[in-house]
């Protein structure tokens, strides 16, 4: 199969490209970009005339719930749900049920996604045996499965012995560790930030030292330990200025943010409203503005979805009883887009955000239009503002706090490995 | 989003009451002034309206209550409505049943009203978010967040012995970060024009930011209580005394608790409230709690008026639209 996208502004933040530009698809690769190579004769034209062609988005933070939470979502509606939100590469966190902690199931996960011909999918590998927190993984065998880094999503290791020998043991071979900064004590059975709107309506609180606590800990071991860490949904204006910190003076540390941290606070709960129930919570609005200064100047690396789809029923009690999390991958683009517009960047800046910013976290080569690379592709209108309604969402999960909203940014054509996966 | 204040409809009038927050206080006011008209029926020999008569008002308690119930319960009957009680903390939901399927299914039963008491923030608003348009919602009480014909009540019995809220000192003392009680009696203050409301509390029963809605904060009863005219004592929670909160019930009395003493602090012809069930020696000395400037007992009374206030004010609603 040959494609020839013509027409589009092809936007690369990776290799700096901002223009018209042409670009050919041959077996599953890039060609060539601007003229054709020899004897180009494509199967299928693509006319991408007032679209943006840029590469596939790469997300952090995707749950497909699969094995084990089928009900909430599937492998089938998750990775459709990817490609029609532009993605093509995505990093899957263990707390599935089982956990990815052996490397049969994470072949089984990467044999049933690579059957469904979609985005690629990079599981990240359970730090410790169940996440329990007390005995390490075979993370080296984890690594020939397919996993690419490892992680421990539920908050922080219980115990700190053993998740400093975690951090060693991943050094050894050079595997990164993502950690999502939580101490679970400070935690307990909060469901809101611990402000003025948790005061107002009477819920449990999470103070923000549940998160700078744990940050804390991280970074000495960290420091410890040479272990390259990336933190996951930093929430507070505080934790990012440690983040900050510990940069300044010398530490490999990366972090991303959720699409709705960079855009909400915990004044949108309004009244008990369940879609904005979250971990970390919504926090104030100082964190949420220090959040969206924090990703243009460099402190956060990334955007990711916090893609976690939940059953319908599970959102439909009180607040406190609802399930946590948001559909996101469809919401990834136009929610980076918005904040790109109300921030006036030029768009490769905000599109690094979400492509090569984010591979290299993962350590994984996508997130550009190199020739030679693989064809992984997004075409999007960027002018063309639609409605989040439950209708237009392909995710299983149908709850987000941002459901009615219009938001920019269309996807209209996805290509994975030279393959259009999706059409809008 | 913020929308529109959910307990009122298009008109600005209430068609659920979910909380004192937000709300006019032209309809607090119609509230109290309404209970007023149904104190002498309370004190009739035969102590019934037929406002309500072939309305079916449900009471559904989540969450053990007897006192509360109950006050509803003759509230309900002295309007002549049919007044039917779960106790649904021992049924449905123990069977798995969802508090939106339980609600249906009663919805189904041609229900005209719920009263709902659950132990989780927020349940009766998403109830009222979720039935018929024609049905209200009366909130008995949703875990730490509000309860407001407790306040109303406490309103009530304000303005009788106090009349003017424009000129008093109102303190509330206890337990502030678990008490729904609190929420809405410092959300009625503040509207009703009260100009000093403070908490009295040690740090670990204070919800954060709660100077916020408007109250002024302290730690001390000595200067807490200084120039008080009214005292609203709060209930602790007897598994709030151990562990993480407190020291101990012993402590807790020597610092916080009410005594002739203490309250000889406040203004002298001070008021002293309590919501009810007193723990004696624990917030409050038997010796206040039975003294002169106790109203606690009248409260009780006023509670049965005020929520037949709201009942035919709810309901009343409902006639004027089938009407239209």
């Amino acid at each position: 199969m040959k494609i020839h996208i013509k027409n589009g502004r092809l936007i690369d933040p990776k290799n700096d490209v901002d223009a018209i530009q042409d670009i050919f698809i041959a077996k599953g690769k890039i060609a060539a970009i601007g003229s054709p190579p020899g004897e180009f004769e494509a199967n299928r034209v693509i006319d991408a005339q007032s679209l943006i062609v840029c590469p596939g988005l790469v997300d952090l933070s995707v749950r497909l719930r699969e094995p084990g939470f089928e009900y909430k979502a599937t492998l089938e509606s998750e990775m459709a749900a990817a490609v029609a939100g532009g993605i093509t590469s995505i990093a899957c966190p263990p707390d599935t049920d089982p956990p990815l902690d052996e490397p049969g199931l994470v072949e089984m996960l990467k044999h049933r996604a690579k059957s469904l011909n979609q985005a690629h999918v990079y599981p990240i590998g359970a730090l410790t045996q169940g996440l329990q927190g007390e005995r390490l993984t075979e993370m080296a065998e984890l690594n020939d499965a397919g996993c690419v880094v490892f992680g421990q999503p539920d908050g922080l290791l219980p115990n700190l012995r053993v998740l400093m020998q975690a951090m060693r043991y991943a050094s050894t071979f050079g595997f990164s560790v993502w950690l999502y900064p939580q101490e679970l004590g400070l935690t307990g059975d909060g469901v809101a930030h611990d402000g003025e709107v948790a005061t107002r309506l009477g819920l449990p609180t999470i103070p923000v030292c549940a998160e700078t606590i744990a940050i804390s800990n991280i970074i000495l071991l960290a420091w410890e330990t040479g272990v390259q860490v990336h933190l996951c949904r930093v929430s507070s204006a505080e934790g990012l200025a440690m983040i900050r910190s510990a940069r300044q003076q010398g530490l490999p540390l990366t972090c991303d943010v959720s699409i709705n941290h960079l855009h909400l606070s915990d004044m949108d709960i309004g009244f008990f409203d369940t879609n904005c129930h979250l971990m970390p919570p919504l926090r104030g609005f100082s964190d949420r503005d220090a959040l969206r200064s924090g990703l243009l100047n460099g402190t956060i690396d990334a955007i990711c979805s916090d893609h976690a789809p939940v059953d319908e029923d599970a959102k439909l009690l009180p607040f406190g009883q609802s399930d946590i999390g948001a559909t996101g991958v469809e919401l990834l683009l136009p929610l980076a887009l918005k904040w790109g517009m109300e921030m006036r960047l030029p768009l490769n800046r905000v599109l690094a955000k979400i492509t090569t910013d984010p591979a290299r976290i993962l350590k994984i080569d996508a997130g550009h239009l190199s020739v030679d690379s693989a064809a992984d592709i997004c075409i999007f209108d960027p002018d063309n503002y639609w409605k989040v309604t439950a209708a237009a969402i392909h995710s299983q999960g149908k709850n987000t706090p941002f459901i009615g909203m219009e938001l920019p940014g269309s996807v209209q054509y996805t290509l994975v490995n030279g393959q259009v996966v999706y059409q809008r | 989003m913020i929308n529109r204040n959910p307990q009122l409809d298009e008109q600005g009038a209430l068609q659920h009451l979910l909380t004192t927050e937000g709300l006019p206080a032209s309809i607090l006011l119609q509230i109290l002034d309404t209970a007023e008209s149904f104190v002498g029926v309370t004190e009739r020999d035969v102590k019934k309206v037929p406002l309500l008569r072939g309305k079916s008002i449900f009471n559904l308690f989540f969450e053990p209550s007897t006192r509360t119930r109950t006050t509803f319960e003759i509230a309900a009957k002295r309007l002549s409505a049919d007044v039917i009680n779960l106790n649904i903390a021992v049924s449905a939901q123990s069977k798995g049943e969802t508090l939106l399927d339980t609600v249906n299914n009663l919805s189904a039963m041609n229900a005209d009203m719920f009263v709902v008491r659950h132990s989780q923030s927020g349940a009766a608003h998403l109830i009222a978010k979720h039935v018929r348009s024609d049905i209200h919602v009366i909130n008995a009480g949703d875990g730490s967040h509000a309860h407001p014909t407790q306040a109303l009540l406490d309103m009530f019995t304000i303005r009788r012995y106090k009349q003017d809220f424009r000129k008093l000192r109102v303190a509330i003392i206890g337990d502030i970060l678990h008490s729904r009680v609190a929420r809405s009696q410092i959300h009625a203050l503040t509207t009703l024009g009260v100009p000093e409301v403070r908490v009295i509390a040690p740090k670990t029963l204070l919800p954060r930011m709660v100077e916020r809605l408007g109250v002024h904060v302290y730690h001390d009863m000595t200067q807490g209580l200084k120039d008080i005219d009214v005292l609203m004592m709060l209930r602790l929670q007897s598994e709030r005394m151990k562990g993480a909160n407190l020291p101990s019930q012993e402590e807790y009395f020597k610092y916080y608790g009410l005594t002739p003493e203490k309250l000889l602090l406040a203004h002298h012809d001070a008021i002293v409230m309590h919501p009810g069930p007193m723990n004696r020696g624990v917030e409050i000395d038997s010796a206040v709690a039975d003294g002169k400037q106790s109203v606690i007992l009248p409260q009780v009374t006023f509670g049965i008026a005020v929520r037949m206030a709201v009942m035919s004010i709810l309901a009343g609603q409902s006639v004027a639209r089938s009407a239209e």
